[in-house]
């Protein structure tokens, strides 16, 4: 596969202009789901090919793209997607947060803060918030035009009387802008306050349900819950055990045969970062944990 | 009493009410007046179009020719089929109730009791989870399920706490109107008797207006004050319930009376 055998990230222009209409009406009614013509892509459905489609309509020659997957820019699913756009854009990548334009991630938000003109592309498989308990589409889009939202609540009043609290912890719904409740696509909880008032633009694209949505920059995204069980992020007992962080989104990891594990951050790059920085963990300088993220730091278009 | 001098008029209003199926008649030219606190019956066999006039009137089927008009909780008639959407699903979920014969067709089956009770109080922005369980509760116990099957689905109750439940779960934001279509079909004889007495008991304590649909005399007898028999889509015979069962005038009533008594 060659550059020369595709237009500009792999999409003929007609589709982008299809798929930026969409983009643009999904800014303009922040959290609302726009049906799109999802395109055939040379990857399977669920491996972002909606996070793939939106991030090649808006990727330019200048950007700079850093994809992830489950936090960590070195998974097969990262490499795949960031060779893709190496070999049909040869836009330059990057895994550091703060040196991307774009960004493009599967199950988490970056821990370092977004910026303004930074875009966050979500990879998303089931884009209907509603369809756990109302399974026909006509009856969920009707929802959401009335703003009948009474069924999301039924979702959490249940968590809580089977297990005592919102046991929710991914893809837990938000409200966007006070209007439309959203799925923030498998993101854990962790990661729902900081959809709120970004910086940064985020934008959803769901491949096989051929739907896009967006979270226009400096927009409310609340959590639900109820006044007796407000909404509350994860907590992590310890700190990461390489680079000592704490308030950030811990991954357990098992470290030997003999049952072992420790707990480690799951933005590979934050932790890359910290560790750079001189910040230490407990585990502070065990090696096998850091090599190809490393190493892909300033990985280069060629 | 009620009649068409009572404060504040008829509750609701059907005034030609017609449904055609293509060329199949579904019913036909059907008027009457629901008053506040009243329970009326349509009474008749199964493809007499009780149900299609049920579905009409309940907005879920759009009739073919005819007008039904409701009372809004601010006193205003309002033509049912002119409302918006938003208006009639509102109306639907927080000023009506229907009980359907299947309770599984009028319950989230995966839902807990409590979640299904509630659900209509976080429609209407109840946002407070103590609350909705305690309110919850308290219905379960008006409709006789103890307090500690709240947090179990209904896949795990018997026929009749299912339709005990769905009645609860309806009644939750006090509405004024309920439809039932055959409410205690499918159910045992002794539980039909049983939930029967319930359902009398709810309906006299909250003043309910209700429409019944059933195909059974005794159901007719014990819950509603006045009652349409209908026959082929169309209204052969209308009264107080007393009066009809007692001393019907239709050749066909005559028939169904005399059928029953025979049990
Ligand atoms: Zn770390």
């Amino acid at each position: 596969m060659s550059a020369g055998a595709y237009n500009f990230a792999y999409l003929d222009e007609q589709t982008k202009r299809m798929i930026r209409r969409a983009i643009l009406k999904a800014i303009a009614i922040p959290g609302y789901q726009v049906p799109f013509a999802s395109r055939e892509m040379p990857m399977p459905y669920g491996w972002g090919t909606g996070g793939v489609q939106v991030t090649a309509a808006i990727i330019g020659p200048d950007d700079v793209l850093k994809v992830i997957d489950q936090g960590s820019d070195d998974t097969t699913n990262a490499v795949s997607i960031r060779g893709f756009f190496v070999k049909t854009s040869g836009v330059a990548t990057t895994t550091r947060t703060d040196a991307a334009t774009v960004i493009q991630t599967r199950h988490r938000i970056p821990e370092t803060p977004l910026a303004a003109g930074q875009i966050l592309v979500y990879q998303v498989p089931i884009p209907e918030p509603l369809r756990f308990l109302e399974p026909r589409e006509t009856e969920t889009r009707t929802m959401h035009a009335l703003e009948e939202y009474g069924l999301m609540h039924v979702k959490l009043y249940e968590d809580i009387a089977r297990h005592g609290h919102i046991a929710t912890t991914y893809a837990y719904p938000v409200k966007v802008a006070g209007r439309y409740v959203m799925d923030p696509s498998p993101t854990p909880k962790f990661d729902n306050p900081k959809m709120h008032r970004s910086p940064a633009l985020q934008l959803f694209g769901a491949g096989r349900e051929k739907r896009i949505y967006a979270i226009p920059p400096h927009t409310d995204v609340v959590s639900l819950d109820f006044e007796d069980h407000p909404f509350s992020v994860q907590e992590f007992d310890a700190p990461c055990a390489l680079c000592g962080a704490e308030g950030v989104f811990l991954d357990e990891v098992i470290v030997d045969d003999a049952g072992g594990r420790m707990f480690v951050c799951s933005d590979s790059d934050h932790c890359e970062e910290r560790r750079a920085a001189g910040h230490e963990g407990t585990l502070a300088g065990a090696p096998a944990w850091s090599g190809a993220a490393a190493a892909a730091a300033t990985e280069d278009a060629s | 009493m009620t009649g068409p001098g009572a404060k504040g008029g008829p509750l609701l209003r059907a005034s030609g009410i017609t449904k055609f199926y293509g060329d199949r008649v579904g019913c036909r030219d059907i008027g009457f007046e629901l008053w506040p606190g009243e329970v009326l019956a349509i009474v008749g066999e199964s493809g007499s179009g009780k149900t299609t006039l049920l579905n009409c009137l309940a907005t879920r089927v759009v009739p073919t020719a005819g007008v039904i008009e409701y009372r809004m909780r601010d006193g205003r008639m309002r033509d049912l089929h002119a409302l918006s959407d938003a208006e009639r699903r509102l109306l639907m979920r927080t000023d009506w109730g229907f009980v359907h014969q299947n309770p599984i067709d009028g319950l989230r089956m995966t839902v807990s009791a409590g979640g299904n009770v509630g659900e209509r109080l976080m429609a209407v922005g109840e946002r407070h989870y103590g609350h909705i369980r305690e309110t919850a509760t308290d219905w379960l116990g008006r409709v006789e399920i103890a307090a500690d099957r709240v947090d179990d689905d209904p896949r795990s109750f018997s026929g009749g706490m299912r339709q005990r439940l769905q009645i609860a779960r309806n009644l939750v934001t006090g509405p004024r109107l309920v439809f039932m279509d055959e409410p205690t079909g499918g159910l045992d004889v002794s539980v039909q008797a049983r939930l029967l007495d319930l359902l009398r008991g709810l309906v006299a304590d909250l003043g309910l207006s209700a429409i019944v649909v059933t195909h059974d005399l005794a159901v007719a007898r014990l819950l509603s004050h006045r009652m349409l028999v209908m026959k082929g889509g169309e209204v052969i015979e209308e009264g107080l319930t007393d009066q009809v069962l007692d001393d019907p005038q239709a050749a066909y009533t005559q028939l169904l009376v005399s059928s029953i008594l025979q049990v």
